[in-house]
């Protein structure tokens, strides 16, 4: 897995609550068996203006000149600024696949759905949750300010803003080990092979039916 | 010893290593599907790792299969990605294992969660996972069962484990009785309406009051399938009579010689009386009227008696510009009564309402009548191969057709429209499954989520009707 420690990024708000999963990959890119190449199709029903299916040349569709990221000014953004709830709905990891392939390392909204936001650290991606008055604000300046950027520090758990505000979030600590060094967590959990061997032994003899 | 919630005890007893309350837990069942596997395997492949436990993977292909054609068999996906996924699936399994697998046009096949259940593959007690987010209906049977991404897929077959920190828990009881016509969706849609898509976020929640008591397990299915819907990734109603009733008898369930064991250890899987829950919910199943949804989320729900509500009321700027962008999307005017709307399409189906009950309570409401003019499709599509035969083994199949109802192979389907059966743009349906959100069952098509019951009524009179008051 990638690492992600610091990033200053252009920043890309997207202003509207509940965001699903489907809304973030529709489904017919699922059938894909690559876990690459989903970011074309990022948000693809709001993005552009015909109907997309895999294997067509996106670079050849009509884009949906209203959609936030379709502006010149958000080209090039890895900073993806939403609202609450982000990320609800089906359990599909090409939601963060796709948002990654697209460019973004970070999301900063007032709440992440459960697995949307898990999913997120396992392709090193970083959702910061902040307070809905900061998001607010970082909305308001984003949307004031062409070329808006923030620095995003995961080692002090910071974002500075170009005003030079600094806001502080949480994140938990095993994630963010994970994050900071790019570690897989198949290899970490692997160290423990031994106490899973003697926890199943022991589960084993209790519910010996779960091993039929 | 400190009283214990349900989840508490489920947690706790799967705990392998602990640090920092980051825990490492130990999962006992690893249902698969075509869609969210194949990156998974592909992982393992490339690691050079096996499975762990390949005795603990139950699998079956339901996203992506055709209700129809069947007859034709593979070449019968008009789509060659599909092919290819389930294809895929097929030989994975094939290379790394399984303890039992359901192929496509298999007898046994069906949508995952129906699936797991009937085989009994679901037990309780168990820890279940599923790169699947309504793997929480599996929580109906006293077990911790959550959707997870395909990293974690992976991650479980290679290690057995998830990385996982405890959730908060939520009580949400429903008191009372539930009124005729009202059912298990109906329960589940007016939570949604009460805490709100993000309202069980960071909790685990057990249902409980005496209205779940009374719910059949298939019905307990349908709530805690819909738990994922309020933000919480797991559901879950204690073990009781029903529980163990529905256990017995079934392919995967203990062996004779163990059963007494189990069920015993079975019966202490309830909250304690003492037990704190970080919240508590509360409903009164009396007051409950069937449901339908009128916007993209499943949080903007009313009951039938209601009205398309007006976001000149809302005050949020954020909720108020969601509903604007709903009624656009739904093509709806605020302040329209419920049952004044027209409906295209009517899917009876998906891992919420595909069971036998829910089939025989939408056939009680069909039998004997004819579908609306205006309704241009209406499609039945049993959960599994085992709820298709037994519904045909009751006639139900005949009810539907003679009502004309399309009676299809069973699969996933229009629940989220990966194989042929969809939405046009701006069509509107009235579906069992559990999500309205924009494009989920077809480009621009508008979902109206329901009971089965109230589908069928749907279906009848072409627009939405109290199944209460309908004959």
């Amino acid at each position: 897995m990638q690492a992600f420690t610091q990033l200053n990024g252009l920043v890309v708000p997207l202003d509207r609550a509940n965001v699903d999963t489907d809304a973030i990959i529709p489904k017919q890119f699922l059938k894909s068996i690559k876990r690459s190449g989903f970011g074309p199709n990022a948000f693809d029903e709001w993005r552009y203006l015909d109907h997309g299916e895999p294997g067509m040349d996106n670079s050849k569709r009509q884009t949906n000149p209203d959609f936030v990221l379709n502006q010149a000014r958000y080209q090039g953004a890895s900073v993806l600024l939403a609202r609450e709830n982000f990320g609800c709905g089906s359990s599909r990891e090409h939601a963060p696949w796709a948002l990654e392939d697209y460019g973004f390392r970070v999301i900063i909204a007032p709440s992440f759905a459960d697995i949307f936001f898990n999913n997120c650290f396992k392709n090193g991606m970083l959702p910061i949750v902040l307070s809905a008055d900061d998001v607010d604000t970082l909305f308001k300046e984003t949307e004031a300010s062409e070329g808006y950027k923030l620095n995003i520090d995961l080692s002090e758990q910071s974002i500075t803003s170009p005003s030079g505000n600094l806001y502080k979030f949480e994140v938990d600590a095993f994630r963010k080990h994970c994050l900071l060094n790019g570690l897989d967590d198949i290899g970490l959990t692997m160290q423990h092979q031994d106490a899973i061997k003697a926890f199943e032994a022991k589960h084993k003899v209790a519910q010996p039916w779960l091993f039929n | 010893m400190s009283a214990k919630t349900l989840y508490d005890k489920l947690f706790d007893s799967h705990v392998v290593t602990e640090e920092n309350g980051t825990a490492l837990i130990y999962i006992d069942r690893h249902l698969v599907h075509e869609v969210t596997s194949p990156q998974a395997f592909e992982g393992l492949r490339l690691a050079g790792r096996k499975p762990w436990r390949k005795d603990s993977i139950v699998a079956t292909a339901d996203h992506n299969t055709p209700t129809n054609g069947w007859e034709k068999g593979l070449d019968g996906i008009a789509d060659p990605i599909s092919r290819i996924q389930i294809e895929t699936l097929d030989s994975n399994i094939k290379e790394f294992g399984a303890k039992a697998y359901f192929p496509f046009m298999d007898k046994g096949q069906g949508i995952v969660h129906v699936m797991g259940p009937e085989q009994g593959a679901t037990l309780p007690g168990m820890t279940v996972v599923c790169g699947d987010s309504h793997t929480s209906t599996h929580g109906a049977f006293g077990a911790l069962a959550h959707g997870i991404g395909t990293s974690e897929v992976e991650h479980v077959m290679a290690t057995q484990c998830l990385v996982q920190k405890k959730s908060k828990s939520m009580l949400v009881r429903v008191d009372g009785k539930l009124g005729k016509g009202v059912t298990a969706k109906d329960v589940a849609l007016a939570i949604i309406g009460k805490i709100g898509t993000a309202g069980g976020t960071g909790y685990a929640i057990e249902f409980g009051g005496s209205v779940i008591r009374a719910l059949t397990m298939e019905g307990r299915m349908t709530l805690c399938n819909m738990a994922i819907e309020a933000g919480a990734r797991a559901g879950m109603v204690a073990v009781d009579d029903a529980t163990i009733n529905y256990v017995k008898g079934r392919p995967y369930a203990p062996k004779v010689d163990q059963w007494d064991a189990a069920v015993a250890y079975w019966r202490t899987l309830v909250s304690d009386d003492a037990a704190e829950f970080d919240a508590i919910v509360v409903l009164n199943g009396d007051d409950i009227q069937p449901q339908v949804t009128w916007g993209t989320s499943p949080e903007m729900v009313v009951g039938i008696d209601g009205i398309v509500p007006d976001p000149a009321s809302e005050s949020d700027a954020t909720k108020k510009g969601s509903m604007e962008r709903a009624l656009q999307y739904m093509g709806l005017q605020a302040n329209t009564p419920m049952n004044e709307i027209n409906i295209d399409k009517v899917f009876i189906g998906s891992c919420t309402n595909s069971r036998i009950e829910d089939l025989r309570a939408a056939a009680s409401v069909a039998k004997g009548k004819k579908i609306a003019g205006n309704v241009k499709l209406a499609l039945v599509v049993p959960g599994s191969g085992l709820v298709k035969a037994q519904a045909e083994a009751e006639g139900l199949d005949q009810i539907f057709k003679d009502a004309g109802f399309e009676w299809r192979e069973p699969g996933c389907s229009m629940c989220l429209a990966m194989n042929a059966d969809r939405l046009e743009s701006g069509e509107r349906c009235a579906s069992t499954s559990n999500r309205n959100f924009e494009g989920r069952q077809g480009l621009g098509g508008r979902t109206h989520l329901v009971s089965p019951e109230m589908a069928a009524a749907a279906a009848i009179a072409g627009h939405f009707v109290d199944v209460r008051s309908f004959n």
